[in-house]
């Protein structure tokens, strides 16, 4: 994914042709400055929208620079007076932070290789297999798509239990590497894959395992990687699972860790700031250099659902 | 590659079309090779397994517990519809419905934002697109409870933004979080701020969909800017709209992770401002009254899906598909 990961389309629409209409040069400038003003509407409407949404974090970035004393200065003064990294170092005293920074990139990491990897399986099955029960089965999929994960965590908590994995990397990745909807997701996928290429390949002699390596997986990249993101996004972010099912701090990821922070400094805000900037800042960065594929997996997600 | 445009999912115009499970029909064309149960098995098995362990057997599992009474030492005993019943008269929970449901609604208040947005974004020539999408896209990418910990920092009675700028004003800002009468509002401003990005990116997809010549037609007919986008933005995205709205209601209902980190347990406001899936959480997993908990979950996945088909419904009456 790395050829086109830094091309960003510089405008989403593209651009519509002028309409050919012969104007007097007193219109055509008024015409301009009209333009010019409503352009200028729109950008202080998106500026104003801006600030509103990324604000905050600007904010939270000075703050977690700043001491108590001058975090809690009235007036309050902008900008920190140095570049100090106390902050850091105090929340990673507080509570096991790099442990728990581990325990997010690797739970997020088997999770959503699991879910790529048992989702296209199941789905290639499902949109192009036939066997008994197909339909059936299918169903029965489709039903749980419409049953939140909330209703499931206590039993699935028991699993964890019977297993003996609570408190283990493992309990934060295990049911999530399965999922209903990345299999429905892929499914609608590969159901709209030309079926020439397969057809071909038969022809040549590969098996179904052959074809699904070599032909179909190649031609589901686009949704692998929209599945894959989003499975970063909502594996990196849960806090309810972990939340119960690990309570030992160095077991624990970065969300269910930040609430802990929190306990352990309830009205330190410049070292919540800084835990809180070390648990967004790894998404954050997946996302800008990813940034078209995010967001074209957000769009064909919402295509598909 | 055969130009199926009818099927390609990689054709983004057709984004935030939704269609019910019903349309997605197996395909019947190839007749039934000998070899693809064993290839079924291997592929369809292993997902079949998991789901079953962690998602088809809790499912039953909460159903059935929903039925029975929790002992104190985590045995549990047949009571029938007793958590049911018990449901009706909890005080408690009214409440917390009665909170989800303003979060639910305030919550929507940021689609026509989003809207807004987009257009203003989607508009051919417009400057700094990619910028804009960045900042705007920033709080759907963070997590809540980072999210959480931030807000409580700017809603802080002394020291945060918010009450520092109304101060400037001559205003005195209340105890945002910790107050009954505010803290709802302050929660839900929150859950609105944070769903208004990923609206942003879905709406755009969306105006991608409509083709200019339907504005440059509108525009030679002389309508203003307003008008073509009553006109012609409302009615062509109204399906994106429809979307936008149902994922909206969906995630608003599961409220949690706002409240668990930007209310917090100890705080005097939580029965203001918990929800149902909160008070789920308290039940199942701090009180230990798993029958009870789950009977809360259960009527709260049927609520969503009763509101969802609801939305299914009335959408006949505001959508237009091509």
């Amino acid at each position: 994914m790395s050829e086109t990961a830094l091309d960003v389309p510089a405008r989403a629409v593209p651009r519509a042709p002028r309409p050919v209409v012969t104007r007097s040069a007193g219109e055509q400038a008024r015409r301009v400055a009209k333009s010019i003003a409503a352009s200028g509407g729109a950008h202080i409407v998106l500026i104003l929208a801006s600030v509103w949404l990324a604000g905050p974090f600007v904010w939270q970035v000075l703050t977690s620079f700043k001491s108590l004393s001058e975090a809690t200065s009235v007036p309050l003064t902008w900008l920190p007076q140095h570049l100090r990294l106390d902050n850091y170092k105090a929340a990673a005293i507080g509570v096991p932070l790099w442990s728990m920074l581990a325990n997010s990139v690797i739970s997020t990491i088997v999770r959503t290789s699991g879910q790529v990897v048992f989702c296209a399986m199941a789905a290639y099955g499902f949109a192009r297999l036939r066997f008994r029960g197909r339909n059936a089965l299918f169903a029965v999929y489709l039903s749980l798509l419409m049953v939140p994960a909330q209703l499931l965590i206590a039993p699935q908590y028991d699993i964890i239990l019977k297993l003996h994995l609570l408190n283990t990397v493992a309990a934060l990745f295990l049911p999530g590497m399965f999922g209903v909807f990345g299999t429905f997701l892929l499914r609608q996928f590969f159901a709209g894959l030309p079926t020439e290429l397969e057809e071909a390949a038969r022809l040549d002699g590969a098996n179904t395992g052959r074809i699904f390596w070599t032909v179909m997986l190649p031609l589901a990249r686009p949704g692998l990687v929209a599945l894959a993101l989003l499975t970063i996004i909502s594996s990196w972010n849960e806090l309810l699972w972990p939340l119960v099912v690990n309570t030992d701090p160095a077991k624990m990821p970065l969300s269910v860790g930040l609430a802990y922070l929190q306990g352990v400094y309830p009205t330190n805000y410049p070292i919540l700031m800084a835990g809180s900037l070390v648990a967004i800042l790894p998404l954050i960065i997946v996302f800008v250099v990813l940034q078209r594929r995010v967001l074209e997996g957000i769009a064909l997600s919402g295509s598909k659902a | 590659m055969a130009p199926n445009t009818m099927t390609d999912p990689t054709r983004r115009t057709r984004a935030g079309r939704v269609r019910p499970p019903a349309a997605a029909s197996l395909p019947t064309r190839r007749p039934m090779r000998r070899s693809d149960a064993g290839w079924a098995l291997l592929l369809v098995g292993p997902a079949t397994v998991g789901l079953s362990l962690f998602y088809l057997w809790p499912a039953l599992e909460t159903f059935y517990e929903s039925f029975t009474t929790s002992g104190p030492f985590g045995g549990h005993t047949w009571s029938g519809l007793h958590n049911y019943a018990t449901l009706l008269h909890d005080t408690e929970l009214r409440g917390a419905l009665l909170n989800t449901v303003w979060y639910t609604l305030f919550g929507l208040l940021g689609v026509p934002v989003s809207l807004v947005l987009a257009t203003l974004l989607a508009k051919p020539g417009r400057r700094f697109v990619a910028g804009y999408r960045v900042l705007m896209f920033l709080p759907a990418v963070t997590m809540p409870a980072a999210i959480a910990i931030v807000w409580k920092w700017l809603y802080h009675h002394d020291y945060g933004l918010i009450n520092l700028g109304l101060g400037k004003l001559g205003v005195q800002g209340p105890y945002w979080v910790s107050d009954p009468h505010t803290a709802l509002i302050a929660v839900a401003i929150v859950g609105m701020w944070a769903g208004i990005g990923y609206g942003v990116i879905i709406m755009m997809a969306g105006l991608e969909g409509i083709p200019p010549h339907y504005y440059e037609a509108a525009k030679m007919d002389g309508a203003g800017p307003l008008r073509r986008f009553f006109s012609i933005t409302i009615p062509l995205m109204s399906p994106t709209i429809f979307f936008m709205t149902v994922l909206s209601v969906i995630a608003s209902l599961q409220t949690f992770d706002l409240i668990y980190v930007l209310i917090g347990s100890s705080n005097p406001s939580l029965p203001q401002t918990r929800t149902v899936l909160y008070l789920f959480y308290e039940h199942a997993f701090t009180q230990n009254d798993r029958g009870y908990g789950s009977a809360i979950a259960f009527s709260l996945v049927v609520l969503v899906i009763a509101v969802t088909a609801v939305q299914f419904k009335l959408q006949k009456r505001w959508v237009h598909y091509e």
